[in-house]
Order: C-alpha cells, then sequence, then structure tokens
C-alpha cells in the first residue's frame, strides 16, 4: 500500500479537533488558528493530490483497503476518481474558508471549531469511501455536529431547523441503510467498485432492483434535495450560522448528488433508465418550482437557501439525462455551485453581521457603504444566474447540452428547454435582490455601515477567483470529471 | 364436615380476591401495603394447604412460606419506610397523589 | 496579416478594463483622469487594428480571412473550439464598433467630468466594447452567446450606472431580464442546433444549410430561436420595452448603446447567420413583419414623447425595425449598411441631447427652446443627424433607407407601405425635436440650471466629426463590399422610389415646421382632434402596464409564484409539520393510558391473567 494521503487528508481535521478538545488553555485566538492550520493542510494535500492525480489512469487512485469486520466482509476502503477528487477540493476548500469565516465567533469557541473540524471529517470520508458501510458510516458521522452546530450557534427558530434537518437526513439514512442492507444479502459484498462492475440487475430481479434503487435514491433525494423533499433545507440553510450555511450549501448537500452518481446509477445502470423520465420530470420540477418559490422570498438568506433548490435540479437533469456530457455538466455543476452558494452565504453573512438586518425591504442603498462586497455580490449573482465566463455557466451548458442530446429518455429536449427557463426567472430574483438590497438612495440607518475588512475580502476574493477561473477555462475540472465519469457512462451501455 | 384440601384453597382465594381489591381500589399506601400482605399471606395458606394434602414428605412448601414471609417482612420494613419518607415531604398516603413521576 | 491582430483587438479594451479595475481604481484613486486615457488609447489602438483589418479583408479573396482555431474544452464526444471570423461583415462591424466606442468615449471625457464613479465608468465602458467586439468576430454560436451576453452584463452595468436612483437600478434590471427572455429563445436555438448538427461552427451551420442537410421545420424553429434572441437584444416588438427605459444611464452610454454595441448586436446576429434564415422562407417573413410592424409601431409613440432621449430611443427602435425589416426582405448588404449609417448619426443625436442636458439640465423638450444661438455646433451637428435619420438626399440615412424600400417594394409589398408612413413619421418626429429644442424662445430648462453655454471642444470634437461621418458614410461603397448593390450619386435620384420617400420625408419635416416652429396649426387643436390616439400613443400602447403590472407582478410573482410559495409553506412543509405533529399528538393521546398509578397497572394485569386463564378454560 502506497502513502496513506486519503486517510491523512480526512483525518486532519478530526486531528484539529481533538487538538482543540484538549487544548489547556483555550483562548478563541489559538482555538482559530489550530483549526485554520489544520483545515489549511487537508486542502494543501488535496491540492497537491489534484497535481498528483494520474489522468491517464482508469478507476479510483490513492487506494487503502484494509480488512475492517472481517465476518460480514466490510473494508476500510478509500480511493478517488475523477468524480470524487473535485469533491474532496470543494470540501477542503470550503472547509479552510469556513474556519476563516467564522473568526469573529468567540462564545463557546472551543466546542463550535471542535465540531466544525469533526464536520469536515465526516464529509471528506463520504467522498472517499468506496466500501458501502463505511460510507454510511461518514455519511451519519456528519449528522450530530451539524445538529449541534445549528442549534448552538444558530439564530431564529434554530432547535426547530436542526431538528428537522436531523429528522429528515435520518429518515433518507434509514430507508438507505435498509437498501444497503437488501443489496447486501443479495451481492455478499459493500465493496462499491465490485458491486458496479457485477452486473447486479439480472439477479436481482426488476422488482428488487427497483426497490433498492429507489430506498437508496430516496436517501440522497432528501439530501440534494430533490421536490419534494426539500422544506428542511431553507429552515437549516437561514437559521444555521454563516459557515455552517456555506459548508451546508457548498457541500453537504453535494453529496446527495455525488452518491447518485456513484452508487444508484453505477450499481444499477438499467434501473436508472427505466426510471429516468420520472427523474428528469422531477429535476425540472425542482428547478422551476424552486426558482418559482425563491423569487419571492423577502429575508436574504431565505432566498439563497431556496435558489439551491433550483441549481440542484439542474443536477439531477443532468444525472439522470445519463449522457456523459451531462453528468460531467452536473459534476462540474456540483463543485461551481458549491463555490458560488458559499460566496453567496459568506456575502450574505457579511451583510447580515454589519447591518443586522436580512429582511430584503429594509435593505436598500448599501452600494455606497459596501462597494467591495457589492462587487463580489455581484460576480456571484451572476455566477448564479449563469453568466458566461462564470463556472455557472459552464456547467449549466454542459447540463443543458448533454440533456439535449440524451436519447434515454423521450421527449427531453422539452424538459432541457423548460430547465432552460428557469434561468429566466433566475436572472429575475438575483437581480432583483441585487437592486433591492445595494441599489437606490443611501438609507440613514445604515450609515457607517463597513466594508468588508482584510481577512473577509481574502475569503471571498478567492472564492470570486475560482469562479472565474473555472468559467474561463473548465477544462481544469472536465477533463477529470470526464475520466470519472467514463466508466460509469461506459456502465450504462448506451 | 372433613376438612378438605378444597376448603383451604376457598379461604386462601378469598383472602387473596380481599387483598386484591385493597390493594387496587384503595387509596391509603399503608392500606395497599396491609392488601399485599394478605394476598401474600392468601399464597402462604395455599402452598402450606398443598404440602400437607398432596406431598407431606417433601419440605418444599413450607420452606417456600418461610421465604415468603421473611421477604414480606422485609417488604413491610422498607414500603413503611418509603411510605413515611413520602409522608414527611408530601404530608400525604394518598397514592393518587404520589404522581412525581407522571407526564 | 498574423492572426494575433484579431485577438488584439478583443483583448486590448479588456485590458484595460482590467487596469482600470485592479489597478487605477485600488491604488491611483486620486487620479481619474487616467482611465479615460487608457481606455481611449486602447480603443484607439483597436480602431487601427481594424483598419489593417479592414484592409486586408477588402484584399482577400472573397472578402475572408481564414483564422486558426484554439480548442476550448472536450468532455466526451464533444469538442468545442473557439476561432474568429474574419469576412466584411465582421469588418465593417469592427469599423462601426470601434470608431464609434472611440468617439463616444472621447466625448464622454467631458460629460462624464468629475463624476464620483469616472474610473467605473470607463472600467465598464472598456468591458462593453470589448464584449461587442467579441461578439462581432466569434466564429461560433457559443462563444458569440458568451459575449452576447457579456454585452448585457455591460449594459446592465452602464445603464444603472447611478444605482443611488432607484430608477435607474430598475431600468437595468428590466434590460436584462428582458433581453433575458429573448436570449432564452437563442440559448435554446443554440442547443437546438447542435443536437441536430453537431457543431456550433456558423461556417458549417451554413455549409448544412446550403446543401440542405439542415432544412425545414428544423431550421425554421432554429432560426426563429435565434431571432428571438435578436428581438430582445435589438429591443423589437414586443420586447423592446427595455430600451426607453434604459435612458436612466449616462447619455454617452445610450449613444454607445443605440448606436454601435448592445441594439446592433441582435441585427448583426441575424446578418451573421444570414445564410440559415435565407433557406427558411417562414423565417424570413417573420423577421420582416416583425421588423416592419416595429418600425412603425415606435415611431407612433416617439411622435408624442416630451423627453429628447425618449423620442431618441424610440426612433432607434424604429430603425432597428428597418434593418430588421431589411433582413428580413434578404437585403443583408442594405441592413447592415443601415446599421452602419444609422450608427453614426444615432450616435450624433444623442451625443447632441447629452450636449443640450449639459447645458440646460433637463431633458424635457417643453423646457427648452431657442438654444440655436447659444449652441450653434450643437445645433449644427443635430440638425446634419436629424436629416440624416429623415433620409434626405445625400445624407448617409437617404443611401440605405432607400435600399431597404426597393427591397421591400420588391418582395413585401405591405411592409413596403409601413415602411413609407414610417418614413414621414421619422421626419416629423426629429424636426418636431429639432423644431422644440432650438427654435423659439427659451423656456427656462431645469431650475438650478447655469446659464447657457456651448458645451466644451472635448465634446464639440466628437460630434463634429460624427456629423462628418453622418453626411459621408452614405457615400462609402459599403453595399457593394456586403455583396449588395450600389446606386450612382445622382443617378439614385432618377428613381420614383426615392422622389416619393423624400416627398413624405419632406412632407413630415413640413408638418412639424407648421406645428412647432411657424404655428401655422395649433397644437392644442390637433391633439383634441386625435385625443384617443394620442393617449394610446402617449401611454406606449400600455404595454409597460401590461408586461409589468399585469403579467409580471399579477400572473406570475402574485399569482403563480405566490401560489407555489403558498404551496411550499402550506401543503409541503405542512405535510411534513402535520407528520410531526401528528406524532406529537398522538404521544400525548396514547399516554394517557399510563396513568403511573401502579393500581391501575395491577388491575390491567389481574384482568389480562383472568383474560388468558379463561382462553386457555375455553379454549385449551
Amino acid at each position: 500500500m502506497s502513502f496513506p494521503y486519503l486517510s491523512i487528508i480526512i483525518f486532519l481535521p478530526l486531528m484539529g479537533a481533538i487538538a482543540i478538545a484538549l487544548l489547556p488553555r483555550a483562548e478563541p485566538r489559538r482555538v482559530k488558528l489550530i483549526a485554520a492550520f489544520f483545515t489549511l493542510l487537508a486542502f494543501l494535500l488535496s491540492a497537491a493530490l489534484f497535481f498528483m492525480f494520474d489522468r491517464s489512469l482508469d478507476g479510483p487512485q490513492f487506494v487503502e483497503q484494509a480488512s475492517w469486520i472481517p465476518s460480514i466482509n466490510v473494508q476500510y476502503f478509500l480511493g478517488v476518481d475523477g468524480l470524487s477528487l473535485p469533491m474532496l477540493i470543494l470540501t477542503t476548500m470550503l472547509g479552510f474558508l469556513a474556519v476563516l469565516v467564522s473568526w469573529r465567533i468567540d462564545r463557546r469557541a472551543r466546542e463550535y471549531f471542535a465540531w466544525l473540524l469533526v464536520l469536515e471529517t465526516g464529509i471528506l470520508g463520504v467522498f472517499c469511501s468506496l466500501d458501502l458501510i463505511l460510507f454510511f458510516l461518514f455519511w451519519e458521522v456528519e449528522i450530530i455536529p451539524m445538529y449541534l452546530l445549528i442549534s448552538i450557534w444558530g439564530t431564529g427558530r434554530k432547535e426547530y431547523s436542526a431538528m428537522k434537518f436531523v429528522i429528515y437526513t435520518l429518515l433518507g439514512s434509514a430507508l438507505m441503510l435498509a437498501g444497503i442492507l437488501l443489496l447486501y444479502s443479495h451481492a455478499g459484498t459493500f465493496d462499491m467498485v465490485a458491486l458496479a462492475q457485477m452486473g447486479l440487475e439480472p439477479a436481482l430481479g426488476s422488482l428488487l432492483a427497483t426497490a433498492i434503487f429507489f430506498l437508496l435514491f430516496f436517501g440522497y433525494a432528501v439530501k440534494l434535495p430533490v421536490f419534494p423533499f426539500h422544506t428542511w433545507l431553507p429552515d437549516a440553510h437561514t437559521d444555521a450560522p454563516t459557515a455552517v450555511s456555506l459548508i451546508l450549501a457548498g457541500i453537504l448537500i453535494k453529496m446527495g448528488g455525488y452518491a447518485m452518481i456513484r452508487v444508484c446509477v453505477s450499481i444499477f445502470p438499467e434501473t436508472s433508465q427505466t426510471y429516468a423520465p420520472l427523474l428528469v420530470a422531477l429535476a425540472v420540477v425542482s428547478v422551476l418550482y424552486g426558482a418559482a418559490v425563491t423569487l419571492r422570498q423577502r429575508d436574504l438568506k431565505r432566498l439563497i437557501a431556496y435558489s439551491s433548490i433550483s441549481h440542484m435540479g439542474y443536477v439531477l437533469l443532468g444525472i439522470f439525462a445519463l449522457s456523459q456530457v451531462s453528468m460531467t455538466g452536473a459534476t462540474l455543476q456540483m463543485f461551481s455551485h458549491g463555490i458560488i452558494t458559499g460566496l453567496l452565504f459568506a456575502l450574505v453573512g457579511l451583510v447580515y453581521d454589519k447591518t443586522h438586518v436580512r429582511s430584503i425591504p429594509e435593505l436598500g442603498g448599501l452600494a455606497r457603504r459596501m462597494p467591495i462586497i457589492l462587487v463580489v455580490f455581484s460576480v456571484a449573482g451572476l455566477a448564479a444566474l449563469g453568466l458566461p465566463g462564470t463556472s455557472g455557466f459552464a456547467a449549466e451548458f454542459l447540463v443543458f447540452l448533454g440533456s439535449f442530446r440524451s436519447t434515454v429518455v423521450s421527449g427531453i429536449q422539452i424538459y432541457t428547454i423548460l430547465g432552460v427557463l428557469g434561468i429566466v426567472i433566475t436572472a429575475g430574483y438575483i437581480l432583483w435582490m441585487l437592486q433591492r438590497v445595494f441599489y437606490g438612495p443611501p438609507k440613514a440607518q445604515y450609515e457607517g455601515v463597513l466594508d468588508a475588512d482584510r481577512l473577509e475580502r481574502f475569503t471571498i476574493f478567492s472564492l470570486a477567483a475560482v469562479i472565474m477561473l473555472i468559467g474561463i477555462y473548465p477544462r481544469i475540472l472536465t477533463d477529470v470529471i470526464d475520466m470519472g465519469i467514463l466508466p460509469i457512462f461506459g456502465g450504462l451501455g448506451l | 364436615m372433613v376438612v378438605g384440601l378444597e376448603h383451604f384453597l376457598i379461604l386462601s382465594a378469598i383472602l387473596f380476591s380481599i387483598g386484591l381489591y385493597g390493594a387496587l381500589a384503595k387509596r391509603n399506601a399503608v392500606v395497599i401495603l396491609m392488601s399485599i400482605e394478605i394476598m401474600l399471606n392468601a399464597v402462604n395458606i395455599a402452598m402450606v394447604a398443598f404440602w400437607r394434602y398432596i406431598a407431606p414428605v417433601l419440605m418444599t412448601g413450607q420452606v417456600f412460606v418461610i421465604f415468603i414471609m421473611v421477604v414480606a417482612a422485609a417488604e413491610v420494613a422498607v414500603g413503611l419506610a418509603i411510605i413515611i419518607a413520602i409522608y414527611r415531604s408530601r404530608e400525604t398516603v394518598d397514592a393518587e397523589q404520589i404522581d412525581l413521576m407522571k407526564w | 496579416m498574423p492572426p494575433e491582430v484579431a485577438l488584439a483587438i478583443i483583448l486590448l479594451p479588456f485590458f484595460s478594463f482590467v487596469i482600470i479595475s485592479f489597478v487605477i481604481r485600488p491604488f491611483l484613486k486620486n487620479r481619474p483622469q487616467l482611465s479615460g486615457y487608457i481606455t481611449i488609447a486602447s480603443i484607439g489602438a483597436s480602431l487601427l487594428l481594424s483598419m489593417w483589418v479592414l484592409i486586408e479583408v477588402i484584399k482577400a479573396p472573397g472578402h475572408v480571412l481564414p483564422m486558426p482555431d484554439y480548442q476550448w474544452l472536450v468532455v466526451g464526444d464533444i469538442a468545442i473550439s473557439i476561432g474568429v471570423t474574419l469576412d466584411s461583415l465582421a469588418a465593417v462591424m469592427l469599423i462601426v464598433v470601434t470608431s464609434v466606442s472611440l468617439l463616444v468615449q472621447i466625448y464622454s471625457q467631458g460629460y462624464m467630468h468629475g463624476d464620483p464613479g469616472y474610473s467605473r465608468y470607463f472600467a465598464f465602458m472598456s468591458l462593453f466594447t470589448c464584449s461587442m467586439l467579441g461578439l462581432v468576430l466569434a466564429d461560433n454560436l457559443l462563444f458569440l452567446y458568451v459575449f452576447w451576453e457579456g454585452v448585457g452584463l455591460c449594459s446592465y452595468l452602464l445603464i444603472g450606472f447611478w444605482f443611488h436612483k432607484p430608477e435607474a437600478a430598475r431600468a437595468a434590471t428590466k434590460a436584462f431580464v428582458v433581453t433575458r427572455i429573448g436570449d432564452f429563445g437563442f440559448l435554446a436555438a443554440i442547443l437546438f442546433l447542435f443536437a441536430k448538427t453537431g457543431t456550433f461552427d456558423i461556417g458549417e451551420l451554413h455549409q448544412l444549410a446550403l446543401i440542405g442537410a439542415l432544412g425545414g421545420t428544423v431550421l425554421t424553429w432554429a432560426a426563429i430561436g435565434v431571432f428571438s434572441g435578436a428581438v430582445g437584444k435589438s429591443a423589437q416588438f414586443p420586447l423592446h420595452t427595455w430600451l426607453p427605459d434604459a435612458m436612466e444611464g449616462p447619455t454617452p452610454v445610450s449613444a454607445l448603446i443605440h448606436a454601435a454595441t448592445m441594439v446592433a448586436a441582435g441585427v448583426y446576429l441575424v446578418a451573421r447567420l444570414f445564410p440559415m434564415f435565407a433557406h427558411s422562407p417562414q423565417a424570413m417573413i417573420t423577421v420582416a413583419i416583425i421588423g416592419g410592424f416595429t418600425a412603425i409601431f415606435a415611431a407612433t409613440i416617439g411622435l408624442v414623447m416630451n423627453d429628447i432621449k425618449w423620442v431618441l430611443a424610440y426612433s432607434t427602435i424604429s430603425q432597428l425595425g428597418y434593418m430588421m425589416l431589411g433582413l428580413g426582405v434578404g437585403g443583408l448588404a442594405v441592413g447592415i449598411f443601415h446599421l452602419f449609417n444609422h450608427a453614426f448619426f444615432k450616435a450624433l443625436l444623442f451625443m447632441g441631447a447629452g450636449s443640450v442636458n449639459h447645458a440646460t439640465g433637463t431633458f424635457d423638450i417643453r423646457e427648452m427652446g431657442g438654444l440655436r444661438k447659444a449652441m450653434p455646433w450643437t445645433f449644427a451637428t443635430f440638425l446634419i443627424a436629424s436629416l440624416s435619420i429623415a433620409g434626405i438626399w445625400p445624407l448617409s440615412g437617404f443611401w440605405s433607407k432607400e435600399g431597404i424600400l426597393a427591397h421591400a417594394w420588391a418582395h413585401q409589398p405591405i411592409l413596403f407601405f409601413l415602411a413609407m408612413a414610417t418614413v414621414f413619421l421619422t421626419a416629423f418626429y426629429m424636426f418636431r425635436v429639432l423644431f422644440l429644442t432650438f427654435g423659439g424662445e427659451y423656456r427656462g430648462g431645469s431650475s438650478d440650471a447655469h446659464p447657457l453655454r456651448e458645451s466644451p471642444l472635448v465634446m464639440i470634437l466628437p460630434m463634429a466629426l460624427l456629423a462628418i461621418l453622418s453626411v459621408i458614410s452614405g457615400w462609402l461603397p459599403i453595399s457593394g463590399f456586403l455583396g449588395g448593390e450600389s446606386h450612382g450619386f445622382f443617378s439614385a435620384l432618377a428613381s420614383p422610389l426615392a422622389l416619393v420617400s423624400l416627398l413624405l420625408a419632406a412632407l413630415g419635416i413640413l408638418l412639424a415646421y407648421a406645428l412647432y416652429s411657424a404655428r401655422w396649426l395649433s397644437v392644442e387643436s390637433l391633439r383634441q382632434t386625435f385625443a384617443p390616439l394620442h393617449t394610446l400613443f402617449s401611454r406606449k400602447y400600455w404595454l409597460d402596464e401590461l408586461y409589468e403590472r399585469v403579467f409580471v407582478m399579477r400572473i406570475l410573482v402574485d399569482g403563480l409564484f405566490a401560489a407555489c410559495h403558498w404551496f411550499d409553506d402550506q401543503v409541503i412543509d405542512g405535510a411534513v409539520n402535520g407528520i410531526a405533529g401528528g406524532t406529537v399528538t398522538a404521544g400525548r393521546v396514547i399516554r394517557r393510558l399510563q396513568t403511573g398509578q401502579l393500581q391501575a397497572y395491577g388491575l390491567a394485569i389481574f384482568i389480562g391473567i383472568l383474560a388468558i386463564v379463561a382462553c386457555f378454560l375455553i379454549f385449551g
């Protein structure tokens, strides 16, 4: 076995959390520095992995495989391929920036940062696991810190939102666990690579395959979220502290889309094709419905939260259009949306920090007070509405292109066109929001409100730079993603 | 009239029923405790009667009765102690009002 | 000519944007004038390079220069390359864009002097020019779309330049969203074409259309989709409502938007894909009808507007309608020729409006008057531009309008009569503005106006240059260069068509003179006579109200979207909370059973035992 890069990356944040917990004197500043150090280290390592990744090999790389519970054939099996690598980098990057975004948190700082780091470990584990039980464990690990972070450091109806998040997620996980166990009882392994190569479906029969597929899918659909399982999202996003919203919208919901490709489509290629029409229709409903509801929001943070539902609809559309281009686009959209929405939440957090107002009708005329925030907010907003030159366009365009040409679903052209219609509504709510929050005459009550400081500028500028970089030259990621998608697409036998 | 096993058993059943009624229907904790004692003693009577009429050679029945008497004594001691403690703190021995653990 | 020249034309203004945004604005705050100089220098250099390109294209066989492609994205079975196209159409547009933009930038030096957003203004202007140049040069639909949206973004930023004014912010949002509705069709058409042909390359699409591999309903739908994008950008009916509102931006921005960049993009798009359109008669008719209708429709509104910029805005919509009509009746060369001429005189008209505003502090023509003496240069240039737009021989407008009318007469006689009527209306509304603004006595201007004074040289100079261009641009052999026919300088007057249109234009001018200068006729009585029509025109056919109040607010935002919102809150989340609440309620009911009374439990146990015993006795 080679050097265990992945284990180190996954457990670096956890080590940081332990270090913070064991710290003899818990000055907030020292805690933050430790948290930043460990997350930065994880980010740098994963970036190194990105450069070391062999772009000519098929299958997972940096594999670590060891028997864990031999009696039921559970392994400690890690590896990344072109699909998980971008997610890994996204997670470590946003994990580091989430620490920076939390720099102003001093209340119970030690616990806060420790939980934040545990959360990162959980998510990283999901993206690297190639064994279903390991995957499931990491999937569940993330819930505990999330519950505590929302219910202790949140705002508004934080206990309600935290509980809603937990119950929704656990319901999904319970069904997913049932699916995993059913799968195991027939296949005799939890190894995701082996399961994908097995061609299980004929052996299972269509009824059982469908049952397992939907048990698993439901668990992921709650996470993504897909209409009509989405109502936890606006509550949790709105009431969570800024950094947690950033992680929630930026990475956590991507676990759903990632798992749909990694588990549902890979292991059940035929069932996926059978039910693709249904799921594509659901995707378009998510897009349009999400956008329509977003337009009505009056709370700045809630507006951004709702927009995620619409944007994740494109991910679902791309995945179940089941073409190589659309799935690549969907993965790129997950990455791109992670950065864009992460940035938007960071910016909303900044606006709220400085004005203590989140209601859009009460805000207004902030452009003169916070020009830098306005510029970055515009960049992020324009990326969200899919303006060319930003990552949002590259991703959505690939999704549309792939979906439009897909042969799996008849009439998918209509669905795709309806999806394209979503970007018109998106333009409407993003620009209307910018207009109401930033433009117009300056209001007296925001006299003396400050713009972003040095650290905040670093955070938001770096995210904006990534948005532009991916938008101008998407090949940085698409070449890698394409490699990861290729075998999965090949498995579809189209 | 020859006194047979069934007479003892009937007595035992009557005593048990009285005890059961007292234990289920009375409110005073002391009475409930006493009712439980009556039920235990009803069992004792049945045990002794069975021993005498069915297996006079074996001592099992008598041993059981002695065990029950010991347990009953211990129970009364502990039970009364609890009732006194409750009475001290709540000034009542009404079972319905001792509802600290109720939702 | 090295291919890098074409890239340099696009990139020079982009570098200017980058330098202004990342060097001058953060580090050289107290020297904003540098921004203006850099912008002018970069666009000037682009102009020179464009001239070089034009000369090379003229020399090249078939007026096309082959250019290398660069691979941009490879995903699965799709490879997307980017490259530039250099043909006569692109070369002409390059000249239009760079020259008008350059003159606008020079003019802006004066107009924007002392504005706190001076650097920001020039940064956006550079980016705007860059996007438009990219759009002109793009050789495939995807990249055309990229710059297309870039142009939309920049106009959003510039219309909302004075974002502290709520109207400006509203207008900016409206411009972006309305054009995006059109872009939706454009993007759908791009996807559709790619799905059918597997290419984004415009040249290849033309080849496919030529050999008939791309045709029939596919081609028609694709062309109509593309055209819907052009309708949005070029402010054609029914997506024209954003353009008049866009007047909230600084006036030089309007000059640029109306002349060379934003609205020209739509016409250019149709021209660029003209071979595709030409193979679909239905698409051509659609273009012609929309264009012809828009021309007269906008002109009628222009008749009654009182804001000088609004009149000009509707006149732009009307003239763009002309261009579309020209393209729709098969006159690629005349359509673009009109775009070329229109760019100069419309930029000049807006600069004139800006100059007038500079002096009087208002755009309302009812408060102006008598400016001819105080502002002779502005008056003279405005007069030249007005004559040109009215189509008076031998000014530039005459030549291209003449070509469009001739084509319309040959192909669509009904639309020809609409276009003819528009000639009369155009002459009338332009001279109405001219007489009200420059003739008669001064009526005060805005309250805080300073004494009337001619604008500074830096503003007058570009106006004078544009006035010269407005005269002579029609004499250039643009139409022939683009593959159309040219007329002799005097022989053009011999055609009856030209004489009729000149006569109509003269009548329009005469009527305006009669009403607003000589006062032979009473404006009031005329208004009384045509009261319903006047209301209809001045309320702009109530389209703004229909779109914004009825359609967007009532039907969408407060209707459909509100219903979705209600559904989300009440039904979906209601179901979720209902399930949670139901569980809690059920628990509350069931826990009644747990009295906490040992005696009750004992009774239950006893009854249970009895039941079991009874079962044994009965069934055992």
